[in-house]
């Protein structure tokens, strides 16, 4: 009797919790869109995402540059981290000593606890010195070093160990045999590693590139600390960004006293949440896609 | 140079003396001169080194568990022969090792050697893959690449730098022919091999294997994972198959081994205690140990 009880109390309560969880996300949503409509009324949707001038004061409010701030370092930041997360994580987990591994991944898993404005630090007295010094000469661009390169590079660095140790857990949980079966068949590694290893973990490396997304596209301090921060849409590696995060992180809280200027902060922050939103549900289904083509 | 020739072409000539008396049921070989006697140990070499697998001195270490102990053996040509032994004896270690599948980042140590047409697999110097070539290897479940039924079997072959479409079409068909899959598999070649039963698997991975043209079948419990009807065509196979092939399966069922082995190797706590020719082996074992493990007071 007692044991059915516990049973049924707990069910309910882990029940109640995950719809706890679900109406947290959606209260954020509803909030977020409450707050942004002030802004709504005045323009609409498709006027604000694709017009560019930024200027409060005067009533404009264009979130283009923003959008594509947010969108360009993203992109680089995953250009730049797969390939060389998958070699780490190919090396990790088919080709170095047990001991290796044994040392590798602690310190991968450190690299991961460091917090976000240490990164960025990094990014201001390395990266962004470095860039001004081997590659602004040889550009005839105007630029300084506070640009969508030095926080595509930062923000790659800080999603490094997500990827690997997800990618390396995929490469983990591959059997064994099936790696004997293509090496009996007189493969090399590499062959196995790119007609096997590879193909059988796809559908893993793209979930943990959709998590990495997720996770560069909503990242804030580091970005913001060396992308530049002006409100223009970029249009090389070396103009400077302004993405969303950084918007909302830089102004929220201040000159609320201009008209709309809230309602904009909280409008980029909508559009924030929906751009996560609907990218992971998207990858998702692509996901399930090839999961059914493949098995 | 000349006296060589006709040396070399002289022994040619006995052997031929040799080989035809054995046809007649006559061990003895007609002439009993010294050449003669030069030639039969010649052949007795032969015989010896012709064997495709011969381990020596073999020892494998994971980390400091010592799993096979001076393990010397030779694996006889075209007959299949079976491991067997109790569960965690290591056999699963002694097949792996022929083509040095032992994953050697993992603190695993070899030492000895195990010569495959007189290569030896441990010397760094050896080109593994093409040693490997020259075994098929079936796991205890079937382990299908992830790819198509056609791909799967054409794999090795395009590995090894066959590119010719329709050389490979006929490869794919003669192989899973072999492997008696044809027929079930015919009209989807293009679909997932994860999508065939288990036993369809298995056969897969056989025409697989032999699709790059081995000389050896390696097969570690192959029917374990599979119905009774299915292990029971995996045994009709390897018996088809021994004429051309030498086979080496490690097998926990006796019954099964009884049925096909000719030859069998006891092993037990990472030790061979005894081999010989299969019916030896069961019928009249010299060891206490075989005795034991065939009449089932151990296992
Ligand atoms: N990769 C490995 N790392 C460490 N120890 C291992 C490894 N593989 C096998 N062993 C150990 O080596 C010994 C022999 O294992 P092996 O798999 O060769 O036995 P087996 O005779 O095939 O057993 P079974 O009949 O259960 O398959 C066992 O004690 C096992 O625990
Ligand atoms: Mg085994």
């Amino acid at each position: 009797m007692m044991r059915l009880l516990k049973d049924k109390i707990a069910s309910k309560v882990m029940m109640l919790l995950t719809a706890i969880f679900v109406l947290v996300a959606v209260f954020i949503g509803y909030g977020l869109y409450m707050r942004s409509r002030p802004l709504l009324a005045k323009r609409s949707l498709w006027e604000l995402i694709t017009s560019e001038g930024w200027k409060p004061f005067k009533g404009e409010f264009g979130f283009f540059p923003f959008i594509m701030g947010t969108v360009w370092i993203t992109v680089l930041s995953i250009l730049i981290a797969m390939p060389l997360c998958l070699l780490t994580s190919i090396y990790l987990s088919e080709y170095s000593h047990k001991s290796i591994r044994q040392i590798a991944r602690p310190l991968i898993d450190l690299l991961a606890g460091i917090p976000s404005v240490i990164y960025g630090i990094w990014g201001v007295i390395i990266v962004v010195p470095l860039i001004e010094k081997f590659i602004i000469p040889y550009s005839t661009e105007f630029s300084t070093g506070y640009n969508v390169l030095a926080g595509g590079i930062v923000l790659a660095i800080m999603i490094f160990p997500l990827i690997i140790n997800i990618v390396t857990d995929v490469f983990n949980t591959i059997p064994q045999e099936l790696r004997d079966a293509s090496l009996s068949l007189g493969a090399t590694k590499w062959e196995t590693v790119k007609h096997v290893i590879l193909k059988k973990a796809l559908p893993g490396i793209i979930a943990a590139t959709v998590l990495a997304i997720s996770r560069a596209f909503g990242e804030t301090i580091a970005v913001l600390m060396v992308c530049g921060n002006i409100p223009e849409t970029p249009k090389s590696l070396l103009s400077p960004a302004y993405p969303l995060p950084a918007l909302i992180a830089n102004n929220f809280g201040e000159m609320l006293s201009i008209p709309l200027y809230d309602s904009a902060l909280l409008f980029a922050a909508l559009l924030l949440f929906l751009i996560i939103f609907i990218f992971n549900a998207v990858s998702k289904l692509i996901l399930m896609n090839i999961e059914r083509k493949t098995t | 140079m000349k006296s060589e020739t006709i040396v070399n072409k002289k022994i040619a000539e006995e052997k031929k003396t040799i080989t035809d008396a054995n046809h007649n049921g006559n061990g003895t070989p007609k002439t009993e001169d010294g050449s003669a006697a030069l030639v039969h140990e010649n052949k007795d070499n032969q015989e010896l080194i012709h064997s495709h697998i011969t381990v020596k001195n073999l020892n494998v270490f994971f980390g400091n568990n010592h799993v096979l102990k001076d393990i010397n053996i030779s694996i006889p040509d075209k007959k299949i022969t079976a491991i067997i032994g109790p569960s965690g004896c290591g056999k699963t270690t002694l097949l792996k090792s022929f083509n040095r599948l032992l994953d050697s980042t993992n603190g695993t140590k070899v030492t000895g050697q195990v010569l495959v047409d007189n290569e030896d697999v441990y010397d760094p110097k050896t080109e593994i893959t093409h040693i490997r070539k020259k075994m098929g290897f079936l796991s205890q479940r079937p382990f299908p690449l992830p790819m198509s039924i056609y791909d799967n079997v054409a794999y090795g072959p395009k590995i090894h730098g066959l590119r010719k479409r329709k050389k490979l079409d006929e490869i794919v068909e003669h192989y899973l022919k072999s492997a008696c899959l044809w027929d079930e598999v015919k009209d989807r070649l293009h679909t997932p091999a994860t999508r065939l039963s288990i036993g369809q698997q298995q056969r897969l991975c056989l025409a697989r294997g032999l699709a790059v043209e081995p000389l050896i079948i390696l097969g570690d419990e192959p029917t374990s994972a599979l119905d009774p009807v299915s292990s029971q065509r995996i045994e009709e196979l390897f018996n088809s198959l021994k004429d051309s092939y030498t086979i080496a399966i490690v097998t926990h069922i006796l019954r099964q081994a009884k049925r096909i082995a000719d030859y069998v190797v006891f092993v037990y706590m990472g030790e061979i205690i005894e081999h010989g020719p299969a019916k030896q082996v069961f019928e009249s074992p010299k060891e206490k140990l075989t005795e034991e493990y065939i009449s089932g007071i151990i296992s």
